[in-house]
């Protein structure tokens, strides 16, 4: 019964969704997240999406989606020249992350918008089971 | 004159099973609208119910290497949609296009629901003789 696998797909969807929503949460509650040394910043964390569909071309195959990897941004960290802060190294800097903030946001609203929309779709879709199932009963 | 459940039906038992082919589709690209690469696909609908409506003929296997015949109804009327403009990631899912043709989509399947509702208490109540 198909009706079933659009529950598989929407949930597939929120699930995805939802980790990208947790790394944007964990991209910008690092932002400030300084550290003595230049190798050990963090670095914004982003999923890379794939569909199970791409990999056989079936038109019979349900395209879930799944995360097929987490890549990590590679970009410079930022120097600041804090003598006096704890971490700081030798020549008295230390290091923060080079996270665009509002880059994170606007992810963050696409995110939920298409978690949205995938509820919706869940719903819609067990709006059309129930009435299905009281077919002939009025 | 007998009674058959087939022609009392009429298109709409094949229409329903088309429908929910057809939400499942359209759910597949709203839920990849962030999948690179992903390219969206959709059912022809004239074209699928005509050839539902001009008896269907099911492969039969028997045995475990005959060419399996397709697992869902109408695969072998899905198609990629054609779109104007695909994302810089090879993504073709237009979501307000899909969202757009989910909700008629739906709204489709409740409409067939219900006509199918009225021909069941219409059957019911030729059996009771009211």
């Amino acid at each position: 019964m198909s009706v079933f696998k659009i529950f598989d797909v929407a949930g597939s969807g929120m699930s995805a969704q939802m980790l990208r929503l947790n790394t944007v949460a964990s991209n910008l509650a690092n932002t400030e997240s300084v550290v003595t040394n230049r190798e050990d910043v963090y670095k914004a964390r982003h999923p890379v999406f794939e569909s199970i569909l791409q990999q056989t071309g079936s038109m019979d195959e349900v395209a879930t989606v799944r995360v097929k990897e987490i890549v990590e941004e590679e970009t410079a960290a930022i120097p600041h020249y804090r003598p006096n802060h704890p971490l700081s190294n030798a020549e008295g800097y230390v290091y923060s992350p080079n996270i665009d903030a509002v880059a994170e946001m606007a992810d963050m609203i696409s995110a939920s918008r298409s978690y949205q929309n995938n509820v919706e779709v869940l719903n819609t879709a067990k709006q059309m089971l129930l009435r299905t199932l009281q077919l002939g009963q009025a | 004159m007998s009674v058959n459940f087939d022609k009392a039906f009429g298109v709409h038992d094949n229409a329903l099973l088309l429908f929910e082919r057809r939400t499942q589709l359209l759910s597949e690209n709203i839920a990849n609208v962030d999948t690179p690469d992903f390219r969206a696909r959709d059912i022809d609908f004239q074209q699928a119910l005509q050839q539902a409506q001009s008896n269907r003929l099911l492969m039969q296997t028997s045995h475990a290497e005959h060419i399996q015949p397709s697992q869902q109804p109408f695969s072998e009327h899905v198609q990629y949609r054609e779109v104007e403009q695909s994302a810089a990631d090879g993504n073709t899912v237009d979501l307000q296009k899909e969202k757009a043709a989910f909700a008629e989509n739906a709204i489709r399947y409740q409409t067939t629901l219900h006509i199918l509702s009225r021909k069941i208490s219409g059957l019911k109540s030729a059996f009771k003789g009211e």
